[in-house]
């Protein structure tokens, strides 16, 4: 897999000024520090980095890195180490829908490369890269851990799974005009059981 | 399997994964009995029962258990290891979004057994709606009284928190996973010294998989005897087994140890796309592990000690069946990517040999490889193996190891092809 280009730390002309928590996120970061040893704050750069990454929209700008550390007081270096090495982190801007499509072997075998072909065809775009209206971006993953439901599809929090191109593509069509979609199996299924 | 030994009846989400739900079948039953069992009582129980760590090595859990300090008048921690990320494994989030009960009863007992009150379950990001279904779960708990000061009256406290993972497979392994709670990189720890005397924050650690933890209650409840009557000797109980790839019914299916290979393919997944004899060959444990040619899958049994000799393992119990329309090469090359993506860089075999391994995998898939290059990619694989901290590297090089043992003669072949032409 290629290097993802949303671990390449954005452009300045792309990076905002400021980034702080809002008052519910800070709500929320009080209680996370709570969870660990008081001596242990580093603890919680990985859930505070989470959490600045969804309020911003998918992607962590140098700020939040920098409130961050602020925030509990570790060097920023530290704070950066982390989004750089943890695959989840986004270091430059994704659309509003993030597409991350699984290739490894089990979905493979099940056909995720002419998902994968999908949506480069449908959105014109290569991985890594995102939609001009900011709609649309797409990554390929390694394994999401949903082998027996494969293909399977990552689109921001919520997974999509016994994809075929049919329904792959009535899915992202679902999307772009805003209806209502299905999580989970796309098929009759509810979880991992057998189809009957 | 019997119906009545089944231990995830609602592995499927078919009924109520709530706290009312899960009371009616069963769990949480007579929990102030089994806490009021001496410690090492329940240490011995899991003993007896032959519990085998459910993450990938098989190591007794029991045993673990009891390699934590009996008296150390320091923290000790239970951290459970739910960031399931091998490929072709998908039963944890099973039990976390279906049974997340049996999950947070088996820590609250485990950790009791530790001498731990503070459990950390780290779940992989992705899981986003799954954790959430576990909050719920760790919530109503709390408000039952089964978590948080003094449980049922007996003294004993216990809290549980979720900590998000953030995408990286190595965290699975356990000393990476617990220098990841500690917020550093999933970088793993020369061992000695063990997690269970210097763990997380530096105090005893016990690491164990969810679905080890999972069944523990259900053990205690049923009796040591009885899940050491399911499955064959040393490799006792049932096992939930993942079944993807080219088989007609993928699914998820719990079913004792030692249940042949064959019969579980044929009788859940509804056979090998094509039929049983359009089988090509099958990775059994998890993307870890070598893959088993068709003769050997005729027979098999499906536990520790059988895929071993077998010269393959169970791993995590991930099944991927590929049949003869898969191309092997590139179906293995694709792992090599896989690891190459995963390493973490630390070690030097592991961090330069993995991209080494899939370049030249790449290169075997499109036919651009020497004869020489073939005995050298099997070298190499010796190379890497043994020589990292972790398994990553042995993971890397194990898959590659399989398919030369039982296909080299295909790819030389096709080698030949080549050259003549």
């Amino acid at each position: 897999m290629s290097t993802s280009n949303f671990k390449i730390i954005a452009d300045e002309t792309t990076q905002p000024s400021k980034f702080n928590f809002n008052n519910e996120n800070l709500a929320k970061a009080k209680k996370i520090l709570k969870m660990y040893p008081n001596n242990f704050k580093e603890s919680s750069i990985m859930p505070l980095l989470s959490m600045a990454q969804s309020q911003n929209d998918g992607w962590l700008p140098k700020k939040a890195i920098e409130y961050v550390s602020n925030f509990i007081e570790v060097p920023e270096i530290k704070v950066l180490e982390i989004a750089t090495f943890y695959s989840m982190y986004n270091l430059s801007p994704v659309g509003k829908f993030h597409i991350e499509i699984c290739t490894t072997t089990p979905c493979m075998l099940r056909g995720s490369d002419s998902m994968l072909n999908l949506c480069k065809k449908k959105f014109g775009l290569k991985v890594g890269e995102q939609t001009k209206d900011g709609q649309f971006s797409l990554g390929q993953v390694e394994c999401l851990g949903a082998c027996v439901n494969a293909p399977v599809v990552k689109i921001n929090e919520n997974y999509y799974e016994d994809l075929d191109s049919e329904s792959l593509n009535k899915l992202l069509d679902n999307i772009t005009m805003n209806k209502k979609i299905r999580i989970g199996p796309q098929s009759k299924r509810k979880g991992s059981e057998p189809i009957k | 399997m019997k119906k009545e030994n089944i231990i995830f009846s609602n592995l499927y989400g078919k009924h109520d994964e709530s706290i009312k739900g899960a009371i009616k079948r069963g769990d949480w039953k007579d929990i102030s009995k089994i806490l009021k069992l001496e410690k090492q009582d329940i240490i011995n129980k899991i003993k007896d029962s032959g519990l085998r760590g459910r993450g990938g090595a098989g190591f007794s859990t029991g045993m673990k258990w009891d390699f934590m300090p009996k008296i150390s008048g320091r923290q000790h921690y239970l951290v459970i290891n739910a960031d399931e990320g091998e490929p072709g494994t998908c039963k944890d989030r099973d039990i976390i979004r279906n049974e997340p009960h049996k999950l947070i009863e088996g820590c609250l007992i485990s950790g009791y057994a530790i001498g731990a009150d503070k459990c950390y379950i780290y779940i992989r990001g992705e899981f986003y709606n799954e954790a959430k279904i576990l909050q719920t779960a760790i919530d109503d708990a709390y408000s039952k009284g089964f978590l948080g000061k003094d449980i049922l009256g007996l003294k004993i406290n216990f809290d549980i928190f979720i900590h998000y993972g953030s995408g990286a497979y190595v965290c699975g392994e356990e000393t990476a996973l617990i220098e990841s709670l500690e917020g550093k990189k999933g970088q793993p720890r020369l061992k000695p010294p063990f997690p269970a005397n210097v763990g997380l924050y530096g105090k005893p650690t016990t690491v164990n998989n969810v679905e080890t933890i999972a069944v523990v209650p259900t053990i205690l409840r049923r009796g040591a005897e009885w899940f050491s009557n399911l499955g064959r000797k040393n490799n006792t109980g049932s096992k939930i087994f993942c079944i993807s790839g080219q088989v007609n019914k993928p699914c998820n299916v719990e079913e004792e140890l030692g249940v042949p290979l064959k019969y579980l393919i044929q009788k859940y997944a509804g056979d090998v796309i094509g039929g049983w004899d359009n089988l090509l060959a099958i990775i059994p444990g998890g993307s870890s592990v070598p893959l088993l040619p068709k003769s050997e899958c005729e027979n098999v049994l499906m536990d520790f000690d059988s895929l071993k000799n077998a010269g393959s393992g169970l791993g995590t119990g991930g099944i991927i069946v590929m049949n003869k329309q898969t191309d092997i090469i590139s179906a293995i090359a694709r792992l090599s990517e896989f690891y190459k993506h995963e390493s973490c860089g630390q070690c030097t075999p592991c961090r330069e040999g993995t991209g080494w391994l899939m370049r030249v995998m790449k290169r075997l898939e499109n036919n651009e490889c020497t004869f020489e290059e073939v005995e050298m990619l099997e070298e190499v694989t010796h190379q890497i193996e043994g020589h990292t901290i972790c398994a990553l590297g042995d993971a890397a090089a194990w898959p590659i190891q399989g398919l030369l043992k039982h296909f080299k003669k295909d790819i030389l072949k096709r080698i030949q092809k080549k050259n003549v032409a």
